[in-house]
């Protein structure tokens, strides 16, 4: 795109020139997308036969040129061969931009760009292809939290979902490969259905910077992509292979790319996935055993100006969740939250057992592009996703192996794209959007349904604009616009639907009323507008600076909305509340980075204040016949949050580094005056790591996790009754575990197989000194302590 | 042409599956595994037989058990007692007890008494000879004001040392009754 700009530019600025011949041209070669030099490119400058190459940053020099305007050509291994005309006079210097297809990793292993339709103003934060690899038998929850200020809200240890700057579920959206995620979402323990091993590179957005996708990512956007192919006549593949001791359990992935030098590529991959139970340092963790089989394919046409591609992609996988999490009332969880070790241990087993949750999720997907010339280029994308979800509890007689939970949700998006010069330096990108969704909760499990029955349209429309001011300085702006329509089927308990007042309120929903409950129809329909402005200052080669402002809306999901009665797997009644409207998050951040050299760092403060933010919260105990339960009520409150987020690496020696990071999130409730649950503590990482590509690129490295105890949280400790003894007893379910510390050790070494082919043979050990901890993230931590430790024997074949 | 052809095909595709989207009402889901009722007959050798019974009308719904106790057990006696629970949002209503004697092995009920001299035993067995409890004799020995508390739990661990905490599993129902033993009337 802007070497199309480019040219228009020079093309338009072709002046009459005179001859004098001691002028010369000083030019930088640089990645069209994200400014990285590209070295070992080669110039022809006229009609040279013999080349410049430029050195290790980029650079290259033309001496004893006259006044006149010449055509350069730059060759590069990975790059498409682009010719510039450069007009030299006196002293000139030139950036020239190429379009950098592709990035030689160790062989032939391509790492895909992000590029494009994210924000150029916020720091975005991308996990290098090494780091996925060596979290391939883990999850993307896991993975992300290795950024400064991402956690991993838990559900055991397998369930990881990412919170981002003290934020998580609705607020944190997930893009894959083009495709916004559509899954049950508003769930704690909903991870995002994604396998780690079909992505090529994994980039974090602390904010609303993806409004091509949405304007209601309050915490960030995730997005992964799948490996790019080359432009060339080629076949190669990988295979990871991982064995672990806890667990005692493999994960095997293979991945094969077939791309020619016509533009056409074809990748298959797959990944199989087989954990038993997994152990604490003093006991088995019971029924958390994980089984996953995912597969991905890919076909397309990649040309310089137009393209085709085809994706799909499958992620299937079953959850055992901790026996002893399984609870029935308050009092049981009284008598858990009092023992020491859990409640329910058992032998060592591969079986899968309730409570366990089973998820399917399909993704299909067509694009198509065009380049036109002195338009733009024009993308139109069609997805499908179905994504299933069963969750099995402890059940009794003939419902014994049916799902208390069966969820449906089919979404079509339909999106068409439009990135544009305006003017040169002026790049503008917009687009609209529709989609479709559907939710079918299946009345067979018996087991009133936790989410309804929907349908949703959305429609959507954006701009994105971008201004390079000059060297320093880039502007961006972009706005959004939503329209969200549901249409719900309901059956309220009628007893909670005249408590609520909701029969004097909405009587023109009610289409049936029944002996204990009553159907209603409800009509929601949200206008949300969402907007971006930030600007990124580049003090030289080495500093930026970049200043970001968001407003973020988001409709409230399903679950806030229409919860009503007992979560079998939580243990406690959660209801939501029909009347609550969009929250809207404001979000002011700053990078400051230093991003060159051996000593490099990126500090990030940020403020969000939310309005209308939707928490849940216990509020009391419900008593039912089988005693009492805890109620957890939706609410919207006005929320605050402050950080910093602060990386930091220093490059000792040519085979020694120390990578530091740390982040602190402060959240309160401002209406209540209060802490606000669930924010992640203090916390803080260091590593060092001695990396020497001499011999055979052995990478040894030790690092230390520290996380503080949280000490702002609010009390949500509620009285219990004790029945038999006419007695009221506390429920401590608030405050948070001491603080820990964890050590994990890493080593690595290559040994060349073939021509092209690599083996790499890895080490690990996570929680190296066994330590016993909870974690205050980790939902299932009033049960059992977090993982013991785990020994990692890891396999990596490059053909 | 190519991308014109695609968006067509693309927006009729889209047309189809909205257009499907029905308004059929969604079927009503009655909890199955819902217990409303547990009514506790307890029958002396000789006289009236005294009913303990909890009743919820919506189970996890708003709406509050009611406890209600027939009458004043007497002490000296030996009561022969039985639990009958059922699910009345069906109709007719299921009868649970059956299925949790079918599935002895699973379930256990557990007894407690607050204030009231009272034995228990067990009157019924698993598979395994370990309690199970829907049967069971109560010797009230002395008068008194207190309470007996029923649980049934779902999965505990069998065999237990009879406390709850031992037990552990989850609560299916456990209900709390008022109850007086008079002195026998001479």
């Amino acid at each position: 795109m802007r070497t199309h700009a480019l040219w228009v530019l020079l093309l338009s600025s072709i002046p009459a020139l005179s001859q004098t011949c001691c002028n010369s041209l000083c030019c930088t070669v640089t990645d069209l997308h994200d400014g990285s030099c590209l070295s070992g490119a080669s110039l022809f400058i006229g009609t040279a036969k013999t080349p410049v190459v430029t050195d290790h940053e980029g650079k290259f020099t033309f001496s004893n040129l006259c006044k006149d305007t010449y055509v350069v050509t730059v060759m590069h291994p990975y790059c498409q061969t682009t010719t510039f005309k450069i007009e030299v006079k006196g002293q000139t210097s030139k950036t020239l931009r190429l379009e950098h297809h592709l990035e030689e990793l160790n062989q032939i292993i391509i790492e895909g760009k992000k590029q494009g339709h994210t924000s150029k103003t916020l720091q975005k934060q991308t996990l290098s292809k090494k780091t996925l690899e060596a979290h391939h038998n883990s999850s993307i929850g896991d993975a992300l939290s290795n950024l400064s200020g991402v956690s991993s809200l838990k559900t055991g240890s397998t369930i990881a979902k990412p919170l981002i700057n003290g934020l998580h579920s609705s607020r944190v959206v997930t893009i894959s490969n083009g495709v916004r995620m559509e899954a049950q979402e508003w769930g704690v323990e909903h991870a995002p259905n994604l396998d780690i091993n079909s992505i090529g590179s994994l980039t974090l957005i602390k904010g609303a910077g993806a409004l091509q996708y949405s304007g209601d990512a309050l915490g960030g956007v995730i997005i992964a992509e799948a490996p790019k192919a080359p432009v060339k006549d080629s076949l190669y593949g990988k295979t990871l292979f991982t064995m672990a001791s806890n667990g005692r359990g493999s994960t095997l992935s293979s991945e094969l790319t077939k791309s020619t030098q016509s533009g056409w590529h074809a990748t298959a991959q797959g990944t199989l996935k087989h954990f038993g139970d997994f152990e604490a340092p003093d006991y088995l963790l019971s029924n958390t055993g994980l089984s996953e089989h995912n597969a991905s394919f890919s076909v397309g046409l990649n040309r310089f100006n137009h393209g085709i591609e085809a994706y799909y992609s499958l992620f299937k996988t079953d959850i055992g969740i901790l026996r002893a999490a399984h609870l029935g009332n308050s009092q049981d969880l009284n008598r858990a939250i009092n023992s020491t070790t859990p409640l329910i241990i058992n032998d060592f087993s591969y079986r899968i057992n309730a409570p366990k949750q089973a998820v399917t999720h399909h993704l299909a997907k067509i694009k198509g592009f065009k380049e036109f010339e002195r338009f733009g280029k024009l993308t139109l994308q069609y997805d499908f996703q179905r994504n299933q979800r069963l969750e099995y509890d402890i059940r009794r007689g003939a419902d014994r192996d049916k799902a208390s939970m069966d969820l449906e949700l089919d979404t079509h998006t339909l999106m068409l794209d439009l990135e544009t010069h305006l003017h040169p330096v002026l790049q503008l990108k917009t687009g609209i959007m529709g989609r479709h969704q559907n939710n079918f909760a299946d009345p067979k499990t018996g087991v009133r349904r936790l989410i309804p029955d929907f349908d949703k349209f959305d429609l959507g429309m954006y701009a994105i604009a971008d201004f390079q001011l000059d060297d320093q300085w880039l502007l961006e702006a972009g706005m959004r616009f939503d329209y969200t329509s549901m249409d719900v089927f309901k059956y309220y308990y009628s007893s909670f639907w005249e408590n609520r007042n909701y029969d004097q309120l909405y009587p023109e929903l009610v289409v049936e009323e029944f002996k204990t409950q009553i159907l209603t129809r409800p009509q929601l329909n949200y206008k949300n507008g969402s907007g971006t402005f930030g600007a990124t200052y580049s003090f030289n080669e080495a500093y930026k600076l970049f200043l970001h402002c968001s407003i973020a809306a988001r409709a409230p999901n399903p679950s806030e909305l229409f919860s009503e009665g007992l979560h079998h797997s939580a243990a406690r009644i959660e209801l939501g509340d029909l009347r609550f409207n969009s929250e809207i998050g404001r979000k002011a951040s700053l990078t400051f980075q230093r991003h060159r050299g051996t000593f490099t760092f990126s500090v990030s403060p940020y403020i969000n204040t939310i309005s209308d933010f939707i928490l849940i919260e216990p509020t009391g105990s419900e008593l039912t016949i089988r005693g009492a339960f805890p109620v957890w009520e939706y609410r919207q409150t006005n929320a605050q949050l402050l950080g910093l987020d602060a990386d930091a690496s220093v490059q000792f020696s040519k085979t020694m580094r120390f990578n530091h990071q740390s982040s602190l999130v402060k959240g309160y409730d401002r209406t209540r005056k209060q802490p606000l649950i669930s924010m992640p503590p203090v916390n803080t990482s260091n590593e060092i790591v001695y990396q020497n590509t001499a011999c055979n690129n052995l990478q040894l490295s030790l690092q230390s996790a520290y996380f503080f105890r949280q000490n702002e949280y609010p009390n949500n400790n509620f009285d219990l009754y004790i029945p038999a003894t006419k007695t009221w007893e506390t429920l401590d379910v608030s405050t948070p575990p001491q603080a820990y510390h964890l050590l994990n050790l890493n080593a690595s070494i290559e040994f060349k197989t073939t021509q092209t082919g690599t083996l790499t043979l890895g080490l690990g050990i996570t929680n190296l000194l066994n330590r016993s901890y909870r974690n205050y993230l980790n939902r299932l931590r009033y049960y059992a302590d977090d993982l013991g430790r785990n020994f990692l024997l890891n396999l990596k074949l490059n053909y | 042409m190519k991308h014109l052809h695609l968006f067509s095909i693309a927006v009729l595709t889209s047309l189809l599956f909205t257009a499907c989207s029905d308004d059929d009402t969604p079927e009503m889901v009655h909890e199955e595994e819902v217990i409303t009722t547990m009514t506790i007959t307890l029958t002396p050798e000789d006289g009236d037989p005294v009913t303990l019974k909890i009743y919820d009308e919506d189970a996890e719904g708003d709406t509050d058990p009611v406890n209600t106790v027939s009458g004043d057990l007497i002490a000296g006696l030996v009561y022969t007692g039985s639990i009958e629970l059922l699910n009345e949002t069906e109709d007719p209503a299921e009868d649970i007890t059956e299925e949790i004697e079918e599935e002895d092995e699973e379930h256990q009920f557990f007894y407690a008494s607050d204030g009231l001299d009272v034995t228990f035993d067990y009157g019924n067995f698993d598979v395994n000879d370990n309690p199970l409890g829907t049967a069971f004799t109560l010797t009230a020995n002395d008068a008194g004001t207190g309470t007996l508390t029923f649980t049934l739990k779902h999965e505990p661990k069998k065999p237990n040392d009879g406390s709850l905490e031992d037990a552990g599993g989850s609560t299916d129902i456990t209900a709390t009754f008022d109850v007086t033993i008079v002195e026998a009337s001479m």
